[in-house]
């Protein structure tokens, strides 16, 4: 039952990168590639409808951590303090950006918005990467079983680690190369023109750039986590997700040359899935790993509720969740195809 | 506040009142923007049609900020309230969960489809949309209720190994509590959506502008103002305060301001609680009739403060006693002034009676303070527990997040929200400068 509700989890954080990575890439771009006030219309016009229930996937997924794994929820939380009231309000900044940028007259106030949605955006996305890295590497906790991390030290490798150290930044910068890369392929799949043609040029870079820092990133996680090397050595089927993930990366910017955007989008889905399915692969059964003694992680067990609580929330959250997919697919198709050129309405 | 006990308070205390002058508006709201589409679609006349486009935009804003006042909310249980989570994360941690999955998805979802598919949509499609968002806005109040009913009357759980374990959902989301607590709460709001929708409405009429909706949207409101009022008071206000004096008489005791046990106890309608000495100050009283009030007996035992040991008190017995008498008092002024404008109404009198248009106008905050302070009536009644006699409110606060970074995060939130509110000022004031012809 824990084991489910692991893979639970990590699948609905994974959907929630793919659907809230593309409008989080598209917001980082929004300065860099929609250079006219039509074209960046036409950008958050691409997002509008659809950016706030791809939101609430986070808000779901939190929750259900709250319901099946309390002490996880309790304890990451409580020790990631400061950086997590920070991505609240990068999330506030950037919500204020797209929903009240159109609300402004004067096209002063409108580039005000932008720079907004588009900084907040892209420390978002390099904060996601930056808190990934910190679960992957473990954190210290100490004999009660809790932690406080440091916002950074000093930066130095071989020192004592904070929440920002190279490694986590190197998380980070991947974690933004890849949704840059999903960003600039949906906006390339939802738009025409120069717009479409800009978004397909950051879209190379950014798969570039996503391929040469994930090899990075899994170098070092192989060093500073052995629990990764342990698990694909006992697993040998586990290799299945890394190359999900690189396969994905592949068929995006193969798609991509030859103008496919969709299945190219499809393939940056791919790759985001996979690597999140990989992360959560190599750390299970830890949901939190120690950084120090290994027996002091957080696990499935030790961190889930019970088993009665556990039951009666699956016999809620699959057919609740079930439900939920079905509007993110009606709504989706009721937006679908390219974004009309002007007016307010579809 | 220089605890991090009181700091970790302070800033729970201050986001969620903050949040929840959002909320309060889109659910009372979301009901009245379906009234509109329904009487549009009955009627055939553009005119409904056009007021409930003007209140989707107005909601949308207040939706936009509720969502990013909100969000902080479900963090703060995991980062400032660890110890409870911990707790009793597998039976509120359920609720809550149940909100995202249920309510938000599909808020968010039509939201956007009410907002930007009405062509797409055709105009029973339309409608049903905001239905279905109406509904969405209401579950996540219910769902919420239901949170804090697990709270105040914690019931379908069981103390396993010092941790709450959840046994029967149907006790979680079929908390008696929640009979009375849920509909007053919803009726709370929709008092606000429609003083604000009559507030705009007479705006209209004095500055003798969009007049045609300014008529629409005063009989509206002060219609649905008037009902919400009276079914406060009405059953709700009067059988949740009953609840109260079943399961919480402690704190009932404090609300009521009734400090000595005694046969026939008045009921204060103004006075000063004073806890050194242990009576009211300068009162003025109902002679015996909160025993009738309370138990359909004019000469019934109501126990006081000192029946209780003092442990158990709440700790903050003058702000809990004038949070309720404001909200009572606040709620008799309500049903008194739409009672007078929907009788002007009655006799076609309201649209030239001037003096009225302007006391609704000015009517506009007070049904805020009314909630807000309902709210803090059930919290700060709910105290010193966190869990009602289970589990003592510095019992669940994360013990190691210092206050320093508690009042650094507080702080930070204090900023952002006085930004947010100029922000939200602004943005609203244009809509309602703009009118509701434009598309």
């Amino acid at each position: 039952m824990e084991t489910l509700w692991f893979w639970l989890v990590a699948l609905s954080l994974a959907a929630y990168v793919v659907l809230d990575g593309y409008d989080i890439g598209a917001g980082m771009l929004h300065l860099v590639i929609a250079k006219n006030g039509a074209e960046r219309a036409t950008l958050i016009r691409s997002i509008g409808p659809v950016w706030d229930g791809n939101e609430v996937w986070l808000l779901a997924s939190g929750g259900t951590i709250f319901a099946v794994f309390p002490l996880l929820y309790a304890t990451a939380f409580s020790g990631f303090y400061l950086p997590l009231m920070m991505v609240l309000w990068l999330l506030v900044g950037r919500a204020l950006g797209i929903e009240f940028r159109h609300q402004s007259e004067n096209p002063m106030w409108t580039s005000v918005w932008d720079v907004i949605f588009s900084l907040s955006s892209a420390a978002l996305a390099l904060f996601y990467g930056v808190a990934l890295g910190n679960v992957a590497r473990g954190v210290p906790f100490d004999a009660r079983g809790v932690f406080f991390e440091p916002l950074w030290t000093d930066f130095s490798p071989a020192r004592a680690t904070g929440i920002l150290d190279p490694y986590t930044l190197l998380a980070g910068a991947t974690a933004a190369a890849a949704l840059a890369l999903h960003g600039a392929l949906w906006i390339a799949f939802k738009t025409e023109g120069d717009l479409r043609e800009r978004a397909r040029r950051a879209a190379r870079v950014a798969g570039w750039a996503a391929l040469g820092l994930t090899a990075l990133l899994t170098l070092w996680t192989r060093i500073l986590q052995p629990q990764l090397r342990v698990r694909f050595a006992e697993h040998s089927w586990g290799y299945l997700f890394p190359l999900v993930a690189i396969g994905g990366l592949a068929v995006a910017q193969y798609f991509r040359k030859r103008g496919r955007d969709l299945v190219a989008f499809a393939g940056s889905s791919a790759y985001l899935m996979g690597m999140m399915v990989s992360v959560a692969f190599s750390l299970y059964p830890y949901v939190l790993p120690s950084s120090q003694d290994p027996a002091r992680g957080l696990t499935v067990w030790s961190a889930a509720a019970d088993r009665s609580s556990l039951g009666i929330a699956l016999g809620w959250w699959l057919p609740g969740m079930a439900l939920a997919i079905g509007y993110i697919v009606y709504i989706h198709r009721t937006f679908a195809g390219k974004v009309p050129p002007n007016g307010e309405h579809y | 506040m220089d605890t991090a006990l009181g700091a970790h308070r302070f800033q729970f205390a201050f986001t969620i009142t903050y949040h929840y002058l959002f909320p309060q508006l889109t659910m009372g709201l979301a009901l009245l923007i379906v009234i509109l589409k329904g009487l549009g679609l009955r009627t055939g006349s553009a005119r409904y049609d056009e007021g409930a486009r003007f209140w989707s935009r107005i909601f949308a804003i207040n939706f936009a900020m509720g969502v990013v006042t909100g969000i902080p909310m479900e963090f703060q249980f995991g980062t400032n309230w660890s110890a409870f989570s911990a707790f009793a994360g597998g039976v509120i941690g359920q609720t809550l969960a149940m909100e995202g999955v249920f309510s938000f998805f599909l808020e968010s979802a039509f939201l956007g489809l009410v907002l930007f598919g009405e062509k797409k949509l055709g105009p029973k499609g339309h409608f049903a949309a905001t239905v279905l968002l109406f509904l969405g806005t209401w579950l996540s109040g219910y769902f919420i209720s239901a949170t804090n009913a697990w709270m105040q009357y914690p019931l379908g759980h069981e103390l396993q190994g010092g941790r709450f374990r959840l046994v029967s959902l149907g006790a979680l989301l079929g908390n008696p509590w929640l009979r009375w607590q849920y509909p007053h709460t919803m009726l709370g709001s929709v008092i606000t959506a429609g003083f604000v929708m009559s507030s705009v409405g007479a705006f209209y009429l004095l500055a003798k502008r969009h007049e045609e909706h300014g008529r629409l949207f005063v009989r509206l409101g002060v219609s649905a103002g008037l009902a919400a009022s009276l079914l406060a008071a009405f059953p709700t206000g009067d059988s949740q305060a009953r609840n109260v004096a079943l399961h919480q008489p402690v704190s009932f005791a404090a609300m009521e301001g009734v400090f000595r046990t005694e046969e026939g106890a008045d009921l204060t309608l103004i006075g000063q609680p004073d806890v050194e000495t242990m009576k009211l100050d300068n009162p003025i009283e109902i002679p015996s009739f909160l025993s009738f009030l309370t138990h359909h007996r004019w000469k019934a035992e109501v126990r006081g403060l000192e029946a209780f040991p003092r442990d158990r008190w709440p700790q903050n017995i003058p702000l809990l006693y004038y949070c309720y008498h404001i909200m009572v008092g606040l709620g008799t002024v309500f049903i008194a002034a739409t009672g007078l404008a929907a009788l002007l109404l009655w006799r076609k009198r309201l649209f030239t009676s001037r003096w009225m248009l302007w006391i609704l106008l000015f009517l506009l905050p007070f049904p805020y303070i009314a909630n807000t302070a309902g709210w803090m009536t059930a919290e700060l009644g709910r105290q010193p527990w966190l869990v009602y006699n289970l589990l003592r409110t510095q019992e669940g606060a994360s013990a190691h997040v210092s206050a320093g970074n508690v009042l650094f995060t507080l702080l930070g939130f204090m900023g952002l929200y006085a930004a947010l509110s100029a922000l939200f000022v602004v943005l609203v004031l244009r809509k309602i400068h703009k009118g509701p012809e434009t598309a």
